[in-house]
């Protein structure tokens, strides 16, 4: 293994292992949206808990898939 | 369907076997080619790199003259320096001409010169103050302590004074008691909102009847990375909340407040968890001590990471339409407007984006703090139960 090809892997690594974490958090987020949005078409009332508590959970989700993309960066630049 | 999949399959593995078989080939040539001094094209990666890191000025455009020379146009900043043989020095940025000049026997490096000098790139970086000697090189002993107000530190304190500045002149006016019977005016009208909204969704939900005690904290980080963010979004501004150090300092303040406010009952469900059986507890509490660090860390990384992804994003955005002009002057004109219709989408997105993030971070804070409180003996018990996170 050269120098190049070394490189070219761990370029390659780290925008595949972003776009997994990516992959991951979308269907987390979507999801939590999915459930979000039947719960308030059966409640209608409940609107303001349903709406904080879903973007609650959907920055945890996110924070998962941005350490993802911290790593797959990482991986790019050392 | 099956033959579909193994066909995508073959063609995945296809392709990349070629990609080894092409680089394999084309790494075996390098060493034959000579180094050819390359020409100065449309270099993405520092623009992206120059608009995101700190600086020692405000750049919002940079352009060739008919005479060859380029223009800058640039807010510069005082330079404060110290090392141990020269002393204090102080003087304007703009006194190294972009790196071309040196004053005092220090200079700015650039990418152009950490290259032709081949300085070792992980210990120098572009936009770093080096000391030299009389004839131009470098003396890498000489350690240079950088004390100058940067365009990052510049930018918050103006955010801050501008924030500082209306909340006073609107906390005057509650004082002389405008505003309470009657109908509030001016600025009045946005602060109210904004400090309801953060008392009603995010101090009284996670702190109950504590929240008193936490609002100063939890509006004055909502505020301040609120007012950052909007700060971060003006074009050529600094990029003041996706500084790590920045979103560092915020979470370790909400980590010790964290701890503070901790009671008996937090650190029991962490070192003993109830109801568990033996040998899960093995398992679970690292964990549990683990996750005392990881939440403020995920706050951290969570701020830095949003703002800076969206930077990169519209630089990216724009920055596609010089790649594009380096193949053919008539697609870059033609790429253009797509480019720039898509950039005004994402910068609303930004503008959205900039709310939610200063509403993460507080809320996240308050459910963390709620959480570390709760169950205590002298505690009253009307406040909702706080999510796991």
């Amino acid at each position: 293994m050269n120098f190049f090809l070394l490189e070219a892997l761990a370029n390659a690594g780290g925008a595949i292992g972003a776009g997994l974490g990516a992959i991951g958090a979308g269907i987390g987020i979507g999801q939590i949206g999915k459930g979000a949005l039947e719960s308030i078409a059966r409640q209608p009332e409940a609107i303001n808990d349903i709406r904080s508590n879903m973007i609650l959970t959907a920055a945890l989700v996110e924070g998962a898939a941005l350490f993802a993309i911290i790593i797959g960066f990482l991986a790019m630049v050392l | 369907m099956a033959s579909n999949s193994i066909k995508s399959l073959l063609v995945a593995v296809f392709i990349i076997s070629f990609l080894f078989i092409s680089d394999i080939s084309f790494a075996q040539h390098t060493p034959t080619v000579a180094p050819v001094k390359k020409e100065k094209i449309f270099d993405a990666n520092e623009v992206i790199f120059g608009h995101i890191m700190d600086a020692h000025e405000f750049h919002f455009l940079s352009y060739k003259k008919a005479d060859g020379t380029t223009f800058h146009a640039t807010i510069p900043l005082p330079v404060i320096l110290y090392s141990k043989n020269k002393g204090f020095s102080c003087f304007m940025s703009s006194a190294f001409h972009h790196g071309e000049h040196e004053i005092n026997g220090y200079t700015l490096l650039t990418n152009e010169k950490i290259d032709d000098l081949k300085l070792d790139r992980n210990k120098y970086s572009a936009g770093h103050i080096v000391a030299v000697n009389k004839d131009g090189a470098i003396e890498t002993a000489t350690s240079v302590l950088d004390l100058s107000p940067t365009r990052n530190v510049v930018q918050m304190l103006l955010a801050l004074s501008l924030l500082v500045f209306l909340l006073i002149k609107v906390a005057g006016r509650y004082k002389k008691g405008e505003g309470i019977k009657t109908a509030p005016t001016g600025w009045q009208n946005t602060m109210e909102t904004v400090i309801n909204f953060v008392n009603d969704e995010i101090a009284k939900p996670n702190l109950g009847a504590k929240s008193n005690k936490y609002l100063p904290y939890i509006l004055t980080v909502f505020l301040f990375i609120l007012i950052n963010n909007i700060f971060g979004l003006i074009p050529g501004s600094a990029n003041v909340t996706g500084n790590i150090a920045f979103t560092f300092i915020l979470s370790i303040i909400s980590f010790i407040i964290i701890l503070f406010s901790s009671k008996s009952h937090y650190w029991m469900h962490i070192i003993n968890p109830p109801g568990v059986p033996g040998w899960v507890k093995i398992i679970l509490v690292p964990v549990e001590i683990l996750g005392i660090f990881t939440k403020p860390f995920a706050l951290m990384i969570r701020l830095f990471a949003n703002m800076v992804a969206g930077h990169i994003l519209i630089i990216c955005l724009i920055s596609l339409i010089f790649i594009m002009a380096s193949l053919n002057q008539y697609v870059g004109w033609g790429f253009a407007p797509f480019s720039i219709a898509f950039t005004i989408f994402i910068y609303f997105i930004e503008i959205l984006v900039a709310f939610l993030q200063a509403f993460i971070f507080t809320i996240l804070t308050a459910v963390f703090i709620g959480q570390a409180f709760e169950g205590g003996h002298d505690d009253d018990h009307d406040h909702k139960e706080a999510i796991v996170a």
